[in-house]
């Protein structure tokens, strides 16, 4: 399996985010989309040693099986419909998708990186993700999509990391999976006392004060 | 252009097989059922029946009832004189035949539909109507996934676009080329009326998309719609297997027995997914068709990066 593979594997999990109805398919894609990303180091430089090995393990272990527990206990907890209920329609959002798949590819384009990157589609991979986490943020109403959407930027983010990787520090990474983390925690946390205080986690319903 | 012998062999076999294709799908689903299944030929008896028959026309009809029928089986024919199998070319081809075959299906759906709409029927409008929802979705999925395979090989011909196909590329790019092909087959599936998108046993007038609008032909107006449509999953299966098994071994003959192989897998593979799937929800069906022009348009972007 080649950098570029994963790199599309990792591109149509995106557009699967942007096309599914149900929460726990989308967790799943998640967490799917960070193990191909954990195996990405592994791949790239399989001769770097215990620093990429580090990565990879570490980010797989935290993304494709601790987030999704935690998202899934947030999910039983709060004992929410399954469904996304989405403010912009799944066609849509998939067409908006494939756009942004466009935009990313110009912009990587646009945007060379200095010093040798492992594949000419990590920027644009990496810009997709991050498109598309923000646009999974302010286009769904539950709560766990926006946590999924967070995550898929965060994706995107490492993404970059990745690309770099005989640049960057294992500390950076290190430190950035570990904010992730401590994010995921306490939003899953905050998802289950805002469902136990309101009964339900519809961010859309939060915006009207209440006396 | 001077017309070499050889390449009639593609239409050829397309007229004589494509029925035999609906017969595998069928017998898969019944072995699926465990049931015996009717005769493998049971499409061929079905067109030689009907075609001896007498057609019953409405008196609300006009020559438009008439002319779906023929207009449709002619388009297929057309169709099937452009589409290469097994690495021998197509008897007629010219740069951007891809759009002309893309068209002559819509042309084939579109006399389908006006024949429909001339019943009067509420239940044929209604199929008419999801018809061409439908088919407006699948149409760019079609056209941007056919794009798509062109592209790396330079040239809008499909009989140079197969031809050109390596095993090599597959090695490649393989991932473009199965962006494409999970498109295509979306298509298939669509275009044919096939399950998840529609049912093609279904009895419910309500339910049906292809089928309602066809009540109303009989006898050989009947025998022409069955035997379109067997071309017309012919013509559609041919691109995408000459896309999935690009193999050029140097031997014609083996090169054939490949694609044919490939054309009866297909329709095991369709008969598969019906035995296996629902059909969607109506409404999740444009949902469908959009994910395939998804599909295509990432293989595109990668094809011409």
């Amino acid at each position: 399996m080649s950098v570029d593979s994963i790199l599309i594997l990792v591109a149509l999990t995106n557009l699967m985010l942007l096309a599914y109805s149900r929460l726990g398919a989308s967790i799943r894609v998640t967490a799917a989309q960070g193990i191909l990303l954990g195996l990405l180091p592994l791949v790239a430089s399989p001769h770097a040693g215990w620093h990429a090995a580090l990565i990879a393990v570490g980010s797989m272990a935290l993304k494709g099986v601790v987030f999704p527990r935690l998202m899934f206990r947030a999910l039983r907890e709060a004992k929410v419909q399954r469904e996304i209920e989405p403010f912009v329609g799944y066609n849509v959002s998939l067409l908006i998708g494939v756009a942004a798949l466009a935009v990313s590819i110009w912009i990587g384009q646009q945007l060379p990186v200095p010093g040798a990157t492992i594949s000419s589609l990590v920027v644009p991979v990496a810009m997709f993700s991050i498109l598309v986490g923000l646009f999974l943020i302010i286009s769904r109403k539950k709560a766990v999509n926006q946590v999924l959407g967070f995550l898929v930027l965060e994706n995107g983010v490492y993404t970059f990391g990745v690309g770099l990787i005989q640049h960057t520090s294992l500390l950076v990474e290190l430190g950035v999976l570990l904010d992730v983390f401590v994010a995921v925690f306490v939003m899953g946390i905050i998802i289950f006392h805002i469902s136990r205080e309101f009964d339900h986690i519809d961010t859309d319903a939060l915006s009207s004060l209440k006396d | 252009m001077t017309m070499q012998p050889a390449t009639l062999i593609p239409p050829l076999l397309a007229l004589a097989l494509a029925p035999l294709l609906l017969g595998v799908i069928n017998r898969t689903k019944a072995v699926f059922a465990g049931r015996r299944g009717q005769p493998l030929l049971q499409t061929y008896f079905d067109i030689w029946k009907l075609l001896h028959r007498g057609a019953v026309y409405s008196r609300t009809t006009t020559w438009v009832f008439r002319a779906g029928p023929v207009v449709g089986l002619a388009c297929a024919l057309v169709a099937t004189a452009l589409v290469p199998l097994g690495g021998v070319a197509a008897p007629l081809w010219f740069p951007g035949d891809l759009f002309l075959l893309v068209y002559l299906l819509a042309v084939m759906r579109f006399f389908t539909v006006l024949a429909a709409l001339d019943t009067g029927s509420s239940f044929e409008g209604m199929g008419a109507s999801r018809e061409v929802w439908f088919s407006a979705l699948a149409e760019p999925a079609l056209l941007l996934a056919l794009v798509a395979v062109a592209r790396p090989t330079g040239s809008v011909s499909l009989s140079q676009i197969l031809a050109g196909l390596t095993a090599d590329q597959w090695v490649h790019a393989g991932i473009g080329f199965a962006l494409v092909v999970g498109a295509l087959i979306i298509v298939l599936l669509a275009e044919n009326a096939r399950i998840p998108v529609d049912d093609p046993n279904t009895h419910l007038e309500l339910t049906m998309i292809h089928e309602v609008m066809v009540l109303d032909h009989s006898g050989p107006d009947f025998a022409f719609i069955l035997y379109g449509a067997a071309l017309k999953l012919w013509v559609l299966g041919a691109v995408l297997v000459g896309v999935m098994l690009p193999v050029h071994t140097g031997s014609a003959w083996l090169d054939m027995l490949v694609a044919l192989a490939g054309m009866l897998g297909l329709a095991v593979i369709v008969g598969i997914v019906e035995s296996s799937m629902a059909r969607l929800r109506l409404l999740r069906v444009p949902q469908l068709l959009v994910s395939a022009s998804a599909l295509a348009v990432l293989a595109l972007i990668l094809a011409m990066r």
